[in-house]
């Protein structure tokens, strides 16, 4: 009994030292912040940025007690605010959409090639990220820039079939090939790992009894990867969500994202509840978005033959 | 007609030949086994008539029509594989329907025949259930039900049992010979179990090095082998090399390391043939030595050893010319289980019928 008492104390102790330093630190680092993000979004901006104080300084007035609603009603008070949402919506269920259908053939293209080859192709996949990001997205400026080669192409294509030039750079566009191109390896990493697992017998099984390529396909190796699309999606979807760097860079004027209304709270109009309510705003889009996904991945069993 | 022609069939792989001119004419209705060592061809044999590749030389004929080039999934050959292979993400029902489906029968059709044949496989309330959530023998019954369930010209099985325990591999055999009769399909069997060979198959092709050693029904497999091969892959026998000395009357002399034998002879074999003489333990009487069954052929020996399996006991003699030999004694006399202990000198007697010569 003794020892049995002693053995959990210690499987206790165990698991706590294992587990508690990263608990701790998301506690800090990420529950915290939450926490204090949800507060700020109820309160007023400072006079010179930050949160006007909630206890009145000698000779000021404290409104409401220092919580207000205020930045909610502000919120859904201008369309503006939604429209930006949809739009930053759109272009990540684009982006997402555009990198499953890239990442899916080349997944599936690594996980069917010899084990020897596999290693080698994954790190072609990672490559990218030993250059820093922002250099990557500043080439794209040069790539899809009035200048380049493809632009000069592209116009003079054009230009032969009677159409008015474009322009690349600084353009819708622009900020989604951005988001593709660096989010691409995101969602082929969770796809290759997923298909690489699939048992071949049962393509096997599936041609034995009757299947053809294309039904082999859309009956056993597509329902299967599912949670593979699934992960490779999120973290695609989230980022792009939230991203403000590319549309900054490779976005016109007009190509505002969520991301770059956030930040333009913190650092440039310093009205950070406003911002704070922005930031509970997308997580909470972002939450509804999981939720969806999740209920279509439930009904993905349909009926029986019995 | 037989409903499967094999003819001459060579498949290589490099250097190594898997097959090489192998020809097996297999019968409608028949339960058919393929039966031989790891690596002698049977696998390869049975992925050529399911079409996942193509001999070299030869040609497969499913009712007398040539089978090259046409791809598995238009083959009416299905295939119970060794992994099962069920689908993980489809419900036992949903598995079963899957080549119907692929075939493209009505819904109610196919809803009438998943409930047939998962009731012939004792799995109608496992119906809803998914692969992950089955037992072994279960997971074995769905992957059976699954193949025969649009009843192809051929089934074919690739050691189907082999990941089974024991007890549930004879009550899977009982199962398989039952479920073929009723539903009279042709079934392919490929194992290296010789015993179950022996118990489910109507004929059986003994493979060895990418070649058939003799096809033949189960009791001449095992009374009458042709060769060495065979004799020594299916049971237990005793082997030793020998001599003809007189050929005559359908009765062969022999000369052996152990002193001379005398055994039933095949007309063609001539004085002076070299062979191995065969005799199964069973066909072997141990006596004391002093006492005598007056059989045609004695040897004296010791017993070097024994093994008490339950319902019979193997004893291992060492015997007077130097060989080991396998005897069998069935303990049916009441109140004993031991006849004779290590170190007994005992003899061994057989008659002359029981043996067999193996020309070489």
């Amino acid at each position: 009994m003794m020892d049995a008492a002693r053995g959990t104390a210690q499987q206790r102790l165990t698991r706590w030292t294992v587990t508690g330093p990263p608990f701790a630190f998301l506690l800090a680092f990420f529950a915290a912040p939450s926490l204090i993000m949800v507060l700020a979004s109820f309160r007023y901006p400072g006079e010179y940025g930050g949160l006007a104080p909630l206890v009145a300084a000698p000779g000021a007035a404290v409104q409401d007690g220092g919580l207000t609603l205020e930045n909610y009603r502000f919120f859904f008070s201008d369309l503006i605010y939604c429209e930006i949402f949809v739009r930053s919506l759109a272009i990540a269920f684009a982006s997402t959409l555009i990198c499953l259908a890239l990442a899916y053939p080349l997944a599936l293209l690594i996980a069917r090639s010899p084990k020897k080859r596999r290693d080698f192709m994954v790190l072609m996949v990672i490559l990218p990220f030993a250059s820093n990001f922002l250099i990557r997205v500043y080439a794209w400026m040069i790539i899809l820039g009035p200048e380049s080669g493809l632009s000069a192409v592209l116009n003079q294509a054009l230009a032969l079939i009677g159409v008015a030039p474009v322009r690349l750079l600084f353009s819708s566009f622009a900020v989604l090939v951005g988001m593709v191109y660096v989010h691409l390896p995101f969602m082929v990493l969770p796809l290759y790992t997923n298909l690489e697992k699939h048992d071949p017998a049962l393509l096997e099984a599936a041609q034995d009894l009757g299947a053809g390529a294309w039904t082999r396909f859309w009956r056993i190796t597509f329902p299967l990867s599912l949670p593979g699309i699934f992960s490779g999606a999120a973290l695609v979807f989230i980022p792009v969500l939230g991203m403000f760097a590319i549309p900054d860079i490779l976005g016109g004027t007009g190509d505002i994202l969520v991301g770059n209304l956030i930040k333009e709270q913190f650092l440039g109009t310093r009205d950070w509840p406003f911002g704070s309510t922005l930031s509970i705003m997308l997580t909470l889009v972002v939450l509804a978005c999981a939720a969806g996904a999740a209920a279509v991945a439930r009904r993905g069993a349909h009926s029986d033959y019995a | 007609m037989p409903l499967l022609e094999i003819r001459n069939v060579t498949r290589r792989f490099g250097d190594f030949a898997a097959l090489e001119g192998v020809s097996l004419d297999i019968e409608a209705g028949e339960f058919f086994t393929l039966l031989g060592p790891s690596g002698c061809g049977k696998t390869t044999l049975l992925r050529l008539i399911a079409g996942f590749d193509e001999p070299d030389e030869g040609e497969l004929l499913l009712d007398g029509k040539p089978l090259a080039g046409i791809a598995p999934e238009r083959r009416p050959v299905h295939t119970v594989f060794q992994s099962y292979a069920l689908f993980p993400h489809m419900t036992v029902a949903r598995n079963v329907a899957f080549p119907l489906l692929m075939a493209g029968k009505p819904k109610h059709e196919t809803s009438a025949r998943v409930h047939a044949v998962l009731d012939a496989v004792r799995l109608t309330d496992k119906a809803h259930a998914y692969p992950h959530e089955l037992s072994g023998g279960q997971k074995q019954r769905v992957a059976l039900a699954r193949g025969l369930v649009n009843r192809p010209r051929v089934l074919l099985l690739d050691e189907p049992l082999g990941a089974l325990d024991a007890k549930l591999r004879i009550e899977m055999q009982i199962d398989l010979i039952k479920l073929q009769k009723e539903v009279g399909i042709t079934f392919v069997f490929v194992t290296h179990a010789q015993h179950e060979a022996l118990a489910l198959s109507h004929r059986i092709a003994v493979m060895n090095a990418g070649r058939i050693e003799q096809v033949d029904e189960p009791d001449h497999l095992y009374g009458a082998p042709k060769n060495r091969f065979v004799a020594d892959f299916i049971g237990s026998i005793n082997l030793f090399a020998c001599e003809v000395l007189e050929a005559g009357a359908a009765r062969l002399r022999l000369r052996t390391e152990l002193g001379e034998i005398v055994a039933p002879g095949p007309d063609h074999v001539a004085a002076g043939a070299k062979g191995a003489f065969a005799l199964r333990p069973e066909q072997a009487r141990i006596v004391a030595p002093h006492e005598s069954l007056g059989l045609d052929n004695r040897l004296g020996g010791r017993v070097y050893d024994f093994l008490y399996t339950g319902d019979v006991t193997t004893y291992l003699i060492d015997l007077d010319g130097g060989a080991r030999f396998k005897a069998l004694l069935a303990n049916s006399a009441p109140g004993r289980a031991k006849f004779f202990d290590v170190g007994d000198a005992v003899a061994v007697e057989w008659s002359a019928a029981a043996g067999l010569f193996l020309a070489e």
